[in-house]
C-alpha cells in the first residue's frame, strides 16, 4: 500500500524557495499567480494493507522524522 | 537493445570503419553487442587520447621530485617530510551544457575519486572556468548551475575548493569549459595504483549501486554538439556527495592495512575501463559475473552494467584474507561491498551474465591495437605585433581603470567563492582573493602546498605556441608570488574538433609552448587529461589548455599574500615595453581583440621569479602580485583592494606611452610591496633583474600618474558589482 | 575538561573542532562514532559541521535519531556541557535539545565568508573568555543557517537571556545587511535555559591559529578548557 506524504512549511513560516519560484514565474510572463509555497512529497511503499493502519503508521512516521513540527506541517494520502 | 551488432551499429558507437575491421580482426568474429560496447568506449578520444597522444609525449614528464608521472590516475610529486602529494586535473565540460549543476558537481566527484583512489587524503579543489558571453541568454543560468554544482559537491564532502579562474568569451557560448582539480597528500609509501595482481584475487566493488546513469558519456564526450543535444540529457550522471564523502572515509580506512593489491575509480565508461585497465595493466586476466554487481535498476543488461557511468563506485583487488576486514569496514560506512569476480591468467577480460558469457575479448590487443592516429595539422595565422604608440589612448588612465577592474573578465569573482565553503579542514592558509595562489597548510607541518589554475585563451588563440608558454609560466609565476616553490603542473587540454587541421595546429603549437616552459622552468606535466570535440555546430572554442600548478612552502609562515600593507614602496620586477596587443586594455577600452599575445622570454621569468622568491622567502616582501590581465595598475588596483589601503603612483618612462607602459601585459613581472626597496633595487641590480619603484602605499585613494584620484572605496564599488547585478537582473 | 567530537556520516568538520580543542585544552578529544551509545564520563560533547546524511530529508534530521543521541540528551539532562557547531546546531534543534529551527539562508544559497558575532552574554562557560557586547570574527559556511522560532520563543529566548551571539557588524552594531541568511533577529546561537548548551551557526574552530587568518575564536575554546 502506498502512502504519500506531503510535507509543507507552516503558514508563517518564511518560504524563500517559494518566494523565488514566484518572482521567476512572474519574469516569464506568469501573470496572475498571488503565492508560491514550496514543500516536498515523499512516496512510501508500506506492506501493510488496511489503508486506517497504514495511515496512522505513516502519520507517525511524519511526526518522527519526515517533517519538523516546528517549522513544517504535513499531510499524508493513502493510495488503496 | 536487440540490435544487430554490424558496421552500422559501430558506427553510431563511434567506431570508423577501420576500427571496426580492427575489432573483427582482433576478435575473429563479429563481437557481441557488449563487446562493441567495450571496444567503442575503450578506443573513444575519451579513453584512449587517439588524437592527442602522439602530442602529449612531447611534454616533459620528469624531475628528482615526481614519483609518478602520468599514466596513473593522478600525478604524485614528493613534497618532502616523507609525504607526496598527488593531483590531478580534469574536464566535464559536455555535461556541463547539458545539465551545469549535476555536469559540474559529477566533475568534481570524480576528480577526487582519480586523487583519493592512489591512497590520499583530498585536502584541497579548484578550478578552471569558461564560460559563454555574459550577453548570451544560456550563459547566466549555465554559471549559476556550474557555481551551484561545484559547491554543492564539494561542500558537502568537506574539501575545501580554495581558487579557481573565470573567463568569459563568446566562443564558449555553446561550450563553456568545466575544469576541475584535486590535490590530495598521501605518505610516500602508501600510495596506491591500478595494475591487478594476484591469479585468482577476488575483484571486489564498492560504493554505489549501478543504474542507467550516463551510458556512453565517453563517447558523448567524444563528439560536437548539434542541435539536438538537448535530448542527451538522460544520459547525464547525478552526484551523491555524501556516498563519496562515505566513500573517501572507507577507503582511506582500508588504505591504513595491507588489504589492497590494486584500487582504481569507476569514471568515464564505468566498469569497463576499470577493469580492463587494471588487469591490462597488471598483464593479467579478469572474469567479472555481472549478477554479484549491486544494481539500484531491474532488468539490466550486460551492456548496460559495463557502460553505466553511475558514480560514487570504485574496483579494488583484494587480498583474498583481508576480504572479510574490507567487508566489515565497507558496512560500517554502509555502503555495497561485492565480490564481482576474479583475476586470471588469460589475459583476457570475461564478462559473464545470468549464465552466458556476455564478452571475452584479449586485453593486449584492445589496449596495445587502439586507434593512435597522427592527424594532420595546419598552423593558423598569427596576430601581428602591435606598435603601441600607433594606438591612441582616448580616456586616460582613470577611467580605463575604473571601466577594467569592473569588466566581467577582471571583476571580483566574490560572489562565486562565497559559495565554497574555502575553509573546512582548518588549514587554509591563503584563501581565494587572498594571494596569487591558495595556500593550504599540511596539519601538524609548518609544511603547506601552495595551488594555481592558469591560462589566457585569448593569447592561445592568437598564438598557440606563445599561449602554451604563457598558461604555463603564469602558473609558475602565481606560485613563486607566495613564495612556494614551484614542483609540477595538471594540464587540462581543451580544444575544438581533431579532425580538423587547424585545431590540430592549435593543439600541437599549444604543446610545443608548454613543453618549453616546462623545460625551461623545471615544471614538468605529471597528469593530465584532454577534451576536444568542444565544438557546436561547426562553432570552436578558444584553444584553452588549462594548466594547473603546484608548488611546496616549507615553513607557511613566510608566505605572503596580495593585500597591500601601507607606508611601502612598491616596485615592479620585470621588463615592460608597453604590450598592448591581446591585452584587456585593447579589447574592454580600444575595442578591439587583436595582436600578437605578449611573448614569454623563458630566461627572463626564472631569473626574475627566483629572485623574487628568493626576497619573500628572505623576509624582504610583505605583499606580492604578478602582473597579468590588465597590467600594471590593475594589479596594484587589486592590492589596493584586498587591503584597502591605497597608493600613490609615479611618473613612467618617457619612452613608453603611458597607456602602454601602466595597462600593456608583458610577461615576467611581478609587483613586490617593501620596506625597504634600496635595498631590494640593489640586490635585483647585482642580479641583473629589472627593478623600479613605480608607487608607495598609504592612504585611502589610487592616485595615477596623469592627477587623477579614484578612491579604494569606488574601486571596490566598481570592481563588487557585476556578477550580483547581473545575477539578480531579468530573466 | 574531557571532551568528545560526535561523528555522524557525512560529517567533514571534526578535524577542525578536534584541532581547536586540543590547541585550547592540550588534550586530543575522544571521537564517538554515531552508533556507540556511551558517552562515558566526558564534561563537553561537541557535535561539528557538515553534512550528516548528506542534508538529506532535512539538515540533522536523520542525525537527531542516532543511537547515540540518547547518550547525549542524558548527558545535557545530567548538567553536562554540549556545543553544537552548524550542523551540530541543527542537530540539538532537530533533536529537541535547543528551541527553533535552521531554514534555507533567505538568499538561497550556500554562504562562505567571514561573519562578526556579538557576545550576548559573557558569563556562560562557553564565553569568559570575551567581554559582553564585544564582536569576534567567525567563519560562515552554511546553507540552511536562518534561524527561526515563534515570537512567543524569540521572546522567551531574549527574556531568559539565552541568547548567546548575534550577527552584527565588526563595531557591534545590528542591522539586516549583516545578518546575511535571515535569521530572526539576527540570532547566530542560543543556549539551554540552563546555559550548558551551545548551538552556533558559525565556526570559532576554523579560527584559531594566526595562519589561518586569525585568533578571534579562540577564546571560546580556552574559556571551555579552563572550565
Amino acid at each position: 500500500m502506498k502512502a504519500i506524504v506531503t510535507v509543507m512549511l507552516k503558514p508563517g513560516v518564511l518560504d524563500p524557495q517559494g518566494k523565488a519560484i514566484a518572482h521567476a514565474l512572474g519574469t516569464l510572463g506568469f501573470a496572475g499567480v498571488n503565492d508560491v509555497r514550496a514543500g516536498k512529497v515523499i512516496e512510501l511503499e508500506l506492506t501493510e494493507t488496511d489503508p486506517v493502519r497504514a495511515r496512522a503508521q505513516a502519520e507517525d512516521m511524519a511526526r518522527k522524522l519526515l517533517a519538523n513540527t516546528v517549522i513544517e506541517s504535513f499531510r499524508v494520502q493513502v493510495d488503496g | 537493445m536487440g540490435r544487430d551488432v554490424n558496421q552500422q551499429l559501430a558506427r553510431e558507437f563511434g567506431l570508423t570503419a577501420d576500427e571496426y575491421a580492427k575489432v573483427l580482426e582482433i576478435m575473429g568474429r563479429t563481437p557481441t553487442l557488449t563487446e562493441l560496447g567495450i571496444f567503442s568506449v575503450m578506443w573513444s578520444e575519451h579513453c584512449s587520447y587517439k588524437s592527442s597522444r602522439v602530442w602529449l609525449r612531447q611534454l616533459p614528464t620528469k624531475a628528482p621530485w615526481v614519483i609518478h608521472g602520468p599514466g596513473e590516475n593522478a600525478g604524485v610529486v614528493d613534497i618532502g617530510d616523507g609525504l607526496a602529494a598527488i593531483f590531478k586535473m580534469e574536464s566535464h565540460n559536455h555535461p556541463s551544457f547539458i545539465e551545469p549543476y549535476q555536469g559540474a558537481a559529477t566533475g568534481v566527484g570524480g576528480i577526487l575519486r582519480d586523487v583519493f583512489t592512489m591512497g590520499a587524503r583530498p585536502i584541497a579543489n579548484l578550478n578552471a572556468l569558461r564560460f559563454g558571453s555574459p550577453d548570451h541568454p544560456r550563459t547566466r543560468r549555465i554559471v549559476d548551475g556550474v557555481v551551484r554544482g561545484i559547491g554543492g559537491y564539494g561542500n558537502c564532502v568537506g574539501v575545501p575548493t580554495v581558487g579557481g579562474e573565470v573567463n568569459f568569451h563568446p566562443a564558449y557560448n555553446g561550450n563553456p569549459l568545466v575544469n576541475a582539480m584535486t590535490v590530495g597528500i598521501a605518505r610516500q609509501d602508501r600510495i596506491f595504483l591500478s595494475a591487478a595482481a594476484g591469479v585468482g584475487n577476488p575483484v571486489v566493488y564498492v560504493g554505489s549501486k549501478t543504474g542507467r546513469d550516463g551510458i556512453h558519456g565517453a563517447t558523448m564526450a567524444s563528439a560536437e554538439f548539434g542541435a539536438d543535444s538537448e535530448e542527451k540529457r538522460p544520459t547525464v550522471q547525478v552526484g551523491d556527495p555524501f556516498t563519496e564523502k562515505l566513500l573517501i572515509e572507507a577507503c582511506l580506512e582500508l588504505m591504513e592495512t595491507d588489504a589492497i593489491v590494486a584500487i582504481q575509480d569507476m569514471g568515464a565508461a564505468g566498469l569497463t575501463s576499470s577493469s580492463v585497465e587494471m588487469a591490462g595493466k597488471g598483464g593479467v586476466g579478469i572474469v567479472l559475473d555481472l549478477d554479484q554487481v549491486p544494481a539500484r535498476e531491474t532488468g539490466m543488461t550486460a551492456y548496460e552494467f559495463m557502460l553505466s557511468e553511475s558514480q560514487e563506485r570504485m574496483l579494488m583487488v583484494l587480498r583474498p584474507e583481508r576480504e572479510g576486514m574490507a567487508r566489515a569496514i565497507f558496512e560500517k560506512w554502509d555502503l555495497d561491498f561485492a565480490v564481482i569476480g576474479h583475476l586470471t591468467d588469460t589475459g583476457r577480460i570475461t564478462i559473464r551474465h545470468q549464465g552466458r558469457v556476455e564478452a571475452d575479448i584479449p586485453l593486449a590487443p584492445l589496449a596495445d591495437e587502439a586507434p593512435l592516429y597522427t592527424r594532420p595539422t595546419v598552423e593558423s595565422p598569427k596576430g601581428e605585433k602591435i606598435n603601441p604608440a600607433r594606438i591612441e589612448d582616448r580616456v586616460g588612465l582613470t577611467a580605463a581603470l575604473k571601466t577594467l577592474v569592473a569588466c566581467p573578465d577582471l571583476c571580483s569573482r566574490a560572489w562565486i567563492w562565497d559559495q565554497y565553503d574555502s575553509t573546512v579542514g582548518g588549514q587554509t592558509t591563503k584563501r581565494p582573493g587572498a594571494a596569487d595562489a591558495a595556500i593550504v597548510k599540511l596539519d601538524g607541518l609548518k609544511r603547506g602546498i601552495a595551488m594555481t589554475t592558469d591560462c589566457t585563451p585569448r593569447y592561445c588563440a592568437a598564438d598557440a605556441e606563445e599561449g602554451g608558454k604563457q598558461a604555463v609560466a603564469e602558473a609558475w609565476r602565481n606560485l613563486t608570488a607566495v613564495g612556494a616553490r614551484p614542483l609540477a603542473i595538471t594540464d587540462n587540454m581543451n580544444f575544438g574538433n581533431p579532425e580538423k587541421p587547424e585545431i590540430m595546429g592549435q593543439f600541437a603549437a599549444a604543446i610545443r609552448g608548454m613543453a618549453a616552459a616546462c623545460e625551461a622552468l623545471d615544471f614538468p606535466v605529471v597528469s593530465g587529461n584532454v577534451s576536444l570535440y568542444n565544438e557546436t555546430e561547426g562553432k570552436g572554442i578558444l584553444p584553452t589548455p588549462a594548466i594547473g600548478g603546484l608548488g611546496v612552502l616549507d615553513d607557511v609562515s613566510k608566505a605572503v599574500g596580495l593585500a597591500l600593507p601601507p607606508w611601502l614602496d612598491i616596485v615592479l620586477i620585470g621588463v615592460t615595453t608597453g604590450w598592448l596587443g591581446q591585452s584587456l586594455w585593447l579589447r574592454e577600452i580600444g575595442g578591439r581583440e587583436d595582436g600578437a599575445p605578449p611573448p614569454v622570454n623563458l630566461q627572463a621569468e626564472r631569473a626574475n621569479g627566483d629572485f623574487v622568491r628568493a626576497q619573500i622567502l628572505a623576509g624582504h616582501v610583505r605583499a606580492c602580485h604578478d602582473v597579468s590581465d590588465g597590467g600594471i595598475l590593475v594589479a596594484l588596483a587589486e592590492m589596493a583592494m584586498a587591503s584597502g589601503v591605497g597608493a600613490r603612483v609615479s611618473t613612467h618612462p618617457r619612452d613608453i606611452p603611458g597607456h602602454a607602459f601602466w595597462f600593456g601585459e608583458d610577461q615576467g613581472r611581478y609587483l613586490v610591496a617593501c620596506p625597504d626597496s634600496p635595498a631590494l633595487i640593489r640586490a635585483a641590480d647585482a642580479a641583473g633583474i629589472p627593478a623600479l619603484r613605480i608607487a608607495v602605499s598609504g592612504g585611502q585613494d589610487l592616485t595615477l600618474p596623469d592627477g587623477g584620484t579614484i578612491s579604494i572605496a569606488a574601486l571596490r564599488e566598481a570592481h563588487a558589482r557585476f556578477f550580483p547585478a547581473w545575477m539578480a537582473g531579468p530573466g | 575538561m574531557k571532551a568528545g567530537i560526535i561523528l555522524f556520516p557525512g560529517i567533514n568538520r571534526e578535524r577542525d573542532m578536534a584541532i581547536a580543542l586540543e590547541n585550547s585544552g592540550g588534550v586530543k578529544p575522544r571521537m564517538i562514532w554515531h552508533k556507540e551509545t556511551d558517552l562515558g564520563d566526558l564534561d563537553l560533547v561537541v557535535i561539528p559541521g557538515g553534512f550528516s546524511f548528506g542534508d538529506y530529508l532535512r539538515c540533522g534530521a536523520m542525525a537527531a535519531q542516532s543511537p547515540i543521541m540518547a547518550a547525549v540528551r542524558a548527558h545535557a539532562a545530567r548538567g553536562a556541557y554540549v556545543l553544537g557547531v552548524c550542523n551540530g546546531f541543527q542537530i540539538l534543534t532537530e533533536a529537541g535539545l535547543l528551541p527553533g529551527a535552521l531554514l534555507r539562508n533567505a538568499s538561497l544559497r550556500f554562504l562562505s565568508m567571514d561573519c562578526h558575532l556579538r557576545v550576548e552574554r559573557a558569563n556562560t562557560v562557553f564565553t569568559t573568555r570575551y567581554q559582553q557586547g564585544q564582536t569576534f570574527r567567525a567563519v560562515m559556511a552554511h546553507g540552511d543557517g536562518n534561524y527561526f522560532a515563534d515570537d512567543a520563543t524569540l521572546d522567551r529566548l531574549e527574556g531568559e537571556g539565552r541568547v548567546a551571539f548575534r550577527y552584527a557588524t565588526a563595531t557591534g552594531e545590528i542591522s539586516p545587511e549583516v545578518n546575511l541568511n535571515g535569521s530572526a533577529r539576527s540570532i547566530a546561537g542560543i543556549y539551554s535555559d540552563n546555559l550548558r548548551v551551545l548551538g552556533m551557526m558559525p565556526h570559532p574552530e576554523d579560527l584559531v591559529d594566526p595562519l589561518m587568518g586569525g585568533i578571534d575564536g579562540k577564546p571560546l575554546f580556552d574559556a571551555i578548557a579552563a572550565a
